[in-house]
């Protein structure tokens, strides 16, 4: 089996065969093809730009790999901003010892997804560090915003709905099972959350704030809109969509998926009286098709979350304190 | 039994005599808060949490052994995820790690077996904390590292059990009315060994689950024992518990284990609250006795007052203010399930 060498990351000759025999097959197009220093891009007005690097392991496990995540991850971070993503880079810190053929299996992931997200991989770059065979990704990109979009976590308004776009938790929870060698069905909802955004801009809904629930939960998440718009949210215990099977993980585990990342779930924020069209579009998604309307901001005073239980009772929705768990993006 | 929502009314409406509940268990506390339990009862009805988890009483020298060990070249500390932010006197397991520390993170203690046949040259040293649930974990693992013929595997344990600790809480504050009793350390202890507590201090004990319904329905059993003068032991949690606990889970923890004093931080030394390695086991033995050093707990930390529900959290004058959740002292606040962190994130 081929393992990656410090020779890969020398600038040299096993470098660039490398390159060419695994970036080059995948990434091909016109900008990357020109090997330049620096890719050259042609762009008219308000960009969205924004990086994340990805660190996950196992690099491989159901529903997704650290390839796809890693498009994912910083394509959502653009359409959050309403942005139409076009242009990404990367930047590959391998370990020695790597098999180069999940390397390959890897960079064909990135490009498929690229592809179904409509963007292109521009520039990129290889560095190969001692280690155990592992692999870091970090991925850049730029989206154009169209004209007369504007949304922020700032924008939300007394009586808008929260809109959350499918269940809570399943990522994190199908790493942790990895990771333990747990055996269940719970799949990463590791996915490009484009077809939400366009089913939303194309429906004419006017649209808040939208967040991906990645680190930190959707707890985190919400406070974060929370202050950043000085509003109230409260939650409906009931309506927050989570699997039965991460449930019953959770329930095992301890941990609850309001704290858990995700990397294929947003909240979108809209005037109350357009969320049940809203809705509508969302669940006319493969990606939202179990959305659920989920809470209401209810008035500008302080900034909080609270949440209001199956039973009836009520309770604050913190942010996440301290470690978190272990790496899962 | 009555259904649920005349159970609730009838706890809202409660405006007899202010009662103190105490639930022991962590896991109860986080299940309270995240049903919102306290907003569904009448404010008379106190419920008050106890010392919590195994984890955040565990003393700054327990914490410092482990450390020593995790500096020590070819050892390795093997720890559960949540005593990674517990203080010891230079820092926690988790703000040294950066530092080059020797740490595994465990899910479950037959890791530390399976890595310590992997690698006979390094040592591994298991952080074993916990009450009665884990315990019987940690002996079975050594059972396997015994058929194995495992010779490097030590456990510094700060493992402790409940029955001790509630009799110190019940000697110690007379005001608490009634105790929940925590779910998953009886399913291994029972329910029947409370029968000694609830007859010598007068006072209901009942075994209860986490769901939220379930919670309200043990609330209302003790509410009305006490009402009417009762002092039963009362397991509610009939489908996971047994009048007499798991006799097997028992039987392996008395073959390695034998109790002895244990340092509840916060609450000082109780006896016979821990649980030792026996002496036919000494070669497994990574240290355990006397770890009983805690930090000195700042003169105007009140813990103590407040394990024991004297006064309320943001009645101790460094709540919030020298003790947060980032930058802890007391047990209460240490734990994300103590009565302190909660408090402060609903401050």
């Amino acid at each position: 089996m081929e393992k990656i060498t410090m020779a890969h990351g020398s600038g040299g000759k096993s470098g660039a065969e490398l390159m060419a025999r695994i970036f080059g097959k995948h990434f091909k197009n016109e900008i990357l093809d020109k090997m330049e220093d620096a890719a050259v891009l042609e762009i008219n007005g308000r960009i969205a730009f924004s990086t994340d690097t990805f660190v996950v392991t196992p690099t491989i496990f159901e529903g997704g790999d650290i390839g796809k995540l890693c498009i994912c991850g910083t394509v959502n971070d653009l359409l959050m901003m309403g942005a139409v993503p076009k242009y990404l880079t990367c930047g590959f810190v391998l370990e020695e010892g790597l098999d180069v053929e999940l390397l390959d299996k890897i960079v064909e992931s990135m490009a498929a997804t690229a592809k179904k997200a409509g963007v292109t991989i521009v520039a990129g770059d290889t560095k190969v560090v001692e280690g155990h065979g592992g692999l870091f990704i970090n991925t850049t990109g730029i989206g154009i915003i169209p004209e007369g979009r504007d949304i922020s976590a700032s924008n939300c308004k007394t009586g808008d709905k929260l809109i959350l776009s499918g269940t809570l938790g399943d990522h994190h929870a199908c790493i942790l099972s990895a990771r333990m060698n747990v055996e269940n069905n719970i799949k990463s909802d590791c996915a490009v959350l484009a077809p939400i955004c366009n089913a939303l801009f194309d429906g004419g809904i006017e649209v808040r704030t939208m967040r991906d629930v990645t680190r930190g939960g959707l707890g985190t998440i919400l406070n974060e809109i929370a202050r950043s718009s000085s509003v109230h949210i409260n939650l409906e215990e009931e309506s927050i969509p989570v699997s039965d099977e991460v449930s019953g993980f959770c329930g095992i585990m301890g941990l609850d998926p309001l704290y858990m990342g995700n990397e294929g779930k947003m909240i979108i924020v809209v005037p109350g009286e357009k969320a049940e069209k809203a809705l509508e579009l969302v669940r006319g998604t493969e990606e939202g098709k179990n959305a659920a309307i989920i809470g209401t901001v209810t008035e500008e005073k302080k900034a909080s979350v609270t949440m209001t239980t199956r039973l009836g009772g009520s309770r604050i929705v913190d942010v996440l304190y301290g470690e978190g768990l272990p790496r899962i993006c | 039994m009555k259904d649920i929502k005349e159970i609730t009314a009838y706890l809202r409406a409660y405006d007899g005599p202010e009662i103190k509940l105490m639930e022991v268990c962590g896991t109860h506390t986080a299940a309270i808060f995240k049903n919102g339990i306290r907003s569904l009862i009448s404010p008379k009805i106190r419920l008050i949490s106890g010392p919590g988890c195994p984890v955040c009483v565990t003393p700054t020298a327990f914490i410092d052994k482990i450390l020593e060990y995790a500096h020590m070249e070819n050892h390795i500390v093997c720890s559960f995820g949540d005593m990674l932010k517990v203080p010891g006197t230079n820092g926690s397991i988790s703000s040294l790690k950066g530092e080059g520390i020797h740490v595994m993170m465990m899910y479950s203690p037959f890791d530390v077996i399976d890595a310590a046949t992997e690698n006979p040259d390094k040592t591994y040293v298991v952080a074993a904390v916990g009450f009665e649930t884990t315990a019987p974990t940690y002996a079975l693992a050594l059972e396997e590292a015994e058929s194995r013929g495992l010779k490097n595997i030590r456990l510094v344990t700060a493992l402790k059990t409940i029955i001790p600790a509630l009799e110190w809480i019940c000697e110690s504050e007379e005001s608490i009315n009634g105790f929940i009793c925590p779910g998953h350390v009886s399913t291994i202890i029972g329910s029947e060994v409370y029968k000694d507590l609830a007859l010598k201090y007068k006072k209901p004990f009942v075994v209860a689950g986490f769901e939220a319904e379930h919670l309200l329905t043990v609330i209302y059993d003790i509410v009305r024992q006490i009402e009417a003068g009762g002092s039963r032991v009362d397991n509610l949690y009939t489908n996971a518990v047994r009048d007499t606990g798991n006799a097997k889970a028992q039987a392996i923890i008395d073959k390695f284990f034998t109790p002895g004093p244990a340092m509840w931080r916060g609450l000082g030394i109780i006896p016979g609250s821990g649980l030792y390695l026996r002496p036919e086991y000494a070669k497994y033995e990574g240290g355990s006795a006397g770890l009983n050093a805690d930090m000195e707990l700042p003169a105007s930390c009140r813990c103590g007052e407040v394990i024991v529900g004297r006064i309320n959290p943001n009645e101790c004058p460094m709540f919030g203010t020298g003790c947060k959740p980032e930058s802890p002292y007391g047990p209460c606040m240490v734990s994300a399930e103590g009565a302190c962190g909660i408090w402060y994130r609903n401050r």
